[in-house]
């Protein structure tokens, strides 16, 4: 394998009591698309404003392109970034945006002004050299971003949540864009986010963290679908969180009974010892929905219910259920063929799911949201 | 929208006529009565007792005889020095209150600039001879650290008048800057660092574009002040002090020439008007735009 264009090695930052960023280690290999996924103050944007230069760490190594990054001030790593409001300059053209690090380098007018418009060309934004930046629509100012970076042909290019200020159709397009721009420039990209979304889209590389470390490290498909911790399989994706004891084990199944009495199986991640507090997650869409209980596949644990609310939401269509004895609120997803289409509120349905697909991880704690 | 009512529109200009009727009468008695006297007073000579014929004596006297004209330039060159000084002292405690310091640190600065401005222009003027005289603080040390050999009189000179304007105006350069220094992004800093500019690009494409009208207005308050100030070249200048306004009040207090202070009033307007309109068109903004965003 060739140098990776960013390793991170036992990186720590401290602030006051807490650990904003704590031993972290990574490596992210050339020209690929990595993506930090964490709730707020999970200390992703420390990560990257120490990997950017406007924070000292207070351990650890940082190299960009295999140079090590200790003592390098920001203005002088091989790394540009796209700030979370974008902070473009209001005070020059969106040419003199573009051209604004190129003059830093010392280039000339005419060479600076055929690299800026050659670049806006690149993102779409043929002639717009002469706007001013509050003419441009949002999406247009998340391009203008993009290519005053891309213009200095970086190693690496950080993006701070730039979609965040998007409204959700815009964010919606300019996340295919933005992957497709990627893959054209070719450059590493490291982006930071809390949408989930955005990072299982964009993403090679996905970084679940939490609390100054990952969490687990891997494809938007690992992460999806083995999640290595409790915390990773309530963040990425939706997910129905099944707290309770494990009382039996079966091989690597395991029985999770909950305080109600809900008797749950899943695949166990690592190893429960019966006692154990566990929590078993199932995906919505790993569940399936029948109005008869012999409908549902023989291996399945069936489950009755009552539909408690009908959740429309196109493609994404759910319901949620109540689970007849513990009165667990369980949601399962629609299947598009409209089979359900005249669910009703009330009605009674079973519903169950293939044990081997659901997974349960020892241990109480995880987040709330998700 | 229907049109408004006409009863309604009369009772709203009724309204904002007695809103305004304060700020107007001002107008009117302080500024601009005032003025059309003074002008009157300066268009006129005086023939015989109660006898008056109208007359440019006033602004050929101004123009013929060198002390008036050669004090007039002076009072403007000084006063457009004490103001780039003024910039040069405000703009990083500006920066420091706006952009170093935080939380209580900046606002106690703040106050710090602020506190001198409680104590009245001539205590604080006053203050100045107790520390510069010969026989003053600053002179007793100079001569215990064996700089001088005997006391030096620090008063009387140009750069006593200086020091005293700038710091007279420190407060008015300061708060415009804050305001426009407050309002710069700190991502627009931290982006052109990360694009690989210098503290000194920086300053020079982002913080002083951005901060222009502050600039322009504290610039525009100051030099203002200093070219009207009469108290402080007087009292640290002493005799040879030479400030304009010194000669104004001379023609109306001393000599009882009411017609050549009048036409120094004229003349003194002129020239902070000529000043500041130089000082946008070279900074290349409009006055009403710098008034509004500070």
């Amino acid at each position: 394998m060739s140098t990776p264009d960013l390793a991170v090695e036992r990186l720590v930052k401290q602030f006051a009591d807490h650990r904003a960023v704590d031993e972290l280690s990574f490596a992210v290999e050339r020209g690929s698309f990595f993506s930090i996924l964490g709730p707020s103050g999970c200390g992703k944007t420390t990560l990257l404003r120490m990997i950017a230069g406007f924070i000292v760490p207070d351990g650890g190594a940082i190299q960009i392109g295999g140079r090590s990054m200790q003592g390098v001030s920001p203005n002088r790593r091989p790394v540009n970034m796209v700030f979370q409001q974008l902070a473009l300059f209001p005070m020059m053209s969106v040419g003199e945006n573009v051209a604004f690090g190129l003059a830093r380098r010392g280039l000339d007018k005419a060479q600076r002004r055929k690299r800026a418009e050659a670049m806006l060309e690149r993102v779409g934004l043929a002639g717009a050299a002469h706007k001013r930046v509050d003419e441009l629509s949002g999406g247009q100012r998340q391009r203008v971003a993009i290519a005053r970076s891309m213009v200095l042909e970086p190693t690496l290019l950080l993006l701070d949540e730039p979609l965040g200020a998007l409204d959700l159709k815009l964010r919606e397009h300019m996340k295919i864009e933005l992957k497709q721009l990627q893959a054209s420039f070719g450059t590493t990209f490291v982006y930071i986010t809390h949408d989930q979304s955005e990072a299982l889209v964009l993403s090679d590389h996905v970084a679940v963290m939490n609390r100054g470390r990952f969490e687990q490290l891997g494809t938007p498909q690992d992460l999806y679908y083995q999640p290595a911790t409790a915390f990773v399989a309530a963040f990425v994706g939706a997910n129905n969180r099944i707290s309770g004891r494990v009382t039996r084990r079966d091989g690597e199944l395991a029985d999770i009974t909950t305080a109600e009495g809900w008797v749950v199986c899943a695949r166990q991640s690592g190893s429960c010892r019966v006692g154990d507090a566990a929590a078993a997650f199932v995906r919505p869409e790993v569940a399936s929905l029948e109005r008869a209980s012999d409908q549902l596949p023989a291996d399945y644990l069936k489950f009755g219910g009552q539909v408690q609310s009908l959740l429309f939401d196109g493609a994404n269509s759910a319901v949620l259920l109540n689970e007849e004895r513990s009165g667990f609120e369980f949601r399962v997803a629609l299947p598009q063929t409209g089979r359900f289409a005249d669910l009703k509120v009330g009605e009674r349905v079973y519903f169950g799911f293939d044990p081997q697909r659901a997974i349960c991880f020892a241990g109480g704690e995880a987040p709330m949201h998700a | 929208m229907p049109d408004p009512q006409p009863q309604s529109v009369w009772q709203r200009r009724f309204v904002l006529t007695w809103l305004l009727a304060p700020a107007l009468l001002w107008l009117l008695l302080l500024i601009i009565l005032p003025h059309v006297d003074l002008a009157v007073l300066s268009l006129r000579q005086r023939v015989a007792p109660h006898v008056y014929n109208p007359s440019l004596l006033q602004f050929r006297t101004f123009f013929t005889e060198p002390l008036y004209w050669q004090v007039f330039v002076r009072t403007a060159i000084i006063s457009a020095l004490a103001t780039a000084l003024t910039l040069l002292v405000a703009f990083p405690a500006a920066w420091v209150i706006t952009k170093v310091a935080r939380g209580r640190a900046s606002s106690l600065l703040f106050v710090v600039c602020l506190i001198p401005f409680w104590v009245s222009e001539t205590v604080r003027a006053l203050g100045w001879l107790i520390l510069l005289r010969e026989s003053g603080v600053l002179p007793a040390l100079l001569v215990k650290l064996r700089l001088t050999a005997m006391p030096v009189e620090l008063l009387y000179h140009d750069a006593t008048i200086l020091v005293g304007l700038v710091y007279t105006s420190l407060l008015f350069m300061v708060v415009p800057l804050v305001n426009s220094l407050e309002s710069l992004d700190n991502a627009l800093i931290e982006a052109a660092y990360n694009l690989g500019a210098n503290g000194f690009a920086i300053l020079r494409h982002i913080v002083i574009p951005h901060a222009a009208p502050g600039i322009t207005a504290g610039c525009i308050i100051v030099f203002m002040l200093t070219l009207g100030n009469y108290l402080t070249p007087t009292l640290l200048g002493g005799k040879n002090s030479q400030w304009f306004t010194e000669l104004i009040y001379t023609q109306f207090i001393v000599r009882f020439n009411w017609e050549q202070g009048a036409a120094f009033g004229f003349l003194l307007l002129g020239l902070s008007t000529a000043m500041v309109a130089v000082g946008l068109r070279l900074s290349g903004q409009r006055f009403v735009d710098v008034m509004r965003r500070t």
